[in-house]
């Protein structure tokens, strides 16, 4: 069933903010799984997507909201060899965020990179 | 490349969005609520107007239809579809991005 | 040509579920292959055999399992979206000492490895969300 070595590019689009609903959550479940299958994996923050990535992020139950923090994940994915972690430039001046307000260490991109990456996909998932 | 948009342009940016990222030729459907990005007289009809300039956009009929407006309301460039129209469209262009 | 199908949505709450019917039922009619129709987020709901909609309203959950009996669809349902919001399958629900389980017809309950899987056996994935 399975053909062996097909590589595709996918792009995980993530445009929500966290918690506010569980896109993000079940989105990073999603790029986990998808991590064996050792395809080409790219990830792009862009809009609300982008404080996905904001540091210091506190949901503890005994005194913040009572919500698991998977922000941490993202800087596990290193470890699934998912490296490749693009932010819209334009969505963090807009929210007055810089790279260093980010949990991890991610490509900045301007419009036109951002457009090309996105042309060069095979699978794009949109959550 | 096909991009996909089903929300109103007054509730959120995802048309927008699209059409900052989308390159010269791509298509753009708009559906469900996206549909109200395709009509005439609203503020969006400039930004649309000019965007035809640059992509191929089509906006599904079913949806217009179910929400009281008609075929003649839309941008004149637009062009109407269905949902066979929409499988063609995604059979034609190499991916599809949806812009939840 | 051979699609995949994404929906992120349940029924009745956003349109995406109607929205992906209506697209899938078009491919097939128009004689395209349906790898898989993978329900994530909120849309495994799709799959509750105990929904009960109003007689003068569709049957969103009836007639994804009718389409899927009549062309031979795989219909999955990611589990721990499932898990989490009381989708359960007569194994899931005996695994987990629960007393009731609700999958309808035609479903199938998998892991998200299954809408990978898609995205790499397919030509076109198209999502449908909110």
């Amino acid at each position: 069933m399975e053909e062996q070595g097909v590589i595709k590019k996918f792009l995980y689009v993530n445009r929500k903010a966290p918690y506010g609903s569980i896109y993000a959550l079940e989105s990073l479940e999603v790029v986990l799984i998808g991590a064996a299958f050792e395809q080409d994996i790219s990830l792009a923050f862009i809009d609300d997507g982008v404080y996905q990535l904001k540091k210091n992020q506190q949901t503890s139950v005994s005194s913040g909201i009572g919500v698991k923090d998977f922000s941490k994940t993202y800087r596990a994915l290193e470890g699934y060899d998912v490296e490749k972690l693009y932010v819209d430039n334009k969505s963090m001046e807009e929210r007055g965020l810089t790279v260093d307000d980010l949990i991890v260490d991610v490509q900045l991109l301007d419009d036109a990179q951002m457009a090309q990456l996105m042309e060069q996909q095979d699978v794009v998932l949109s959550f | 490349m096909l991009h996909t948009v089903n929300k109103s342009p007054f509730d959120r940016n995802s048309l927008e969005s699209c059409l900052r990222f989308a390159h010269q030729g791509h298509s753009i459907l708009l559906f469900e609520d996206g549909v109200y990005g395709a009509l005439k007289g609203t503020r969006f009809e400039t930004l649309l107007t000019e965007a035809l300039k640059s992509y191929n956009i089509y906006v599904l009929v079913p949806d217009i239809e179910a929400r009281g407006m008609r075929t003649d309301g839309i941008i004149e460039g637009i062009k109407p579809t269905d949902y066979a129209g929409f499988v063609d469209l995604v059979a034609q262009t190499k991916a599809v991005q949806a812009w939840l | 040509m051979k699609f995949a199908i994404l929906v992120n949505e349940g029924p009745y709450q956003h349109q995406a579920s109607d929205s992906a019917y209506q697209f899938t039922k078009a491919a097939l009619e128009k004689g395209h292959e349906i790898f898989r129709v993978f329900f994530y987020h909120d849309g495994v709901n799709n799959a509750s055999r105990l929904t009960v909609p109003p007689q003068d309203d569709r049957n969103i959950v009836n007639r994804w399992s009718e389409l899927a009996k009549e062309h031979h669809l795989d219909m999955v349902v990611c589990i721990a979206a499932a898990q989490r919001r009381g989708l359960l399958d007569e194994k899931e629900a005996k695994r987990h000492g629960k007393d009731a389980n609700n999958i309808a017809e035609g479903f199938r309950i998998s892991g998200l490895g299954q809408l990978i899987e898609a995205g790499i056996q397919s030509e076109r994935l198209v999502v449908f969300g909110d």
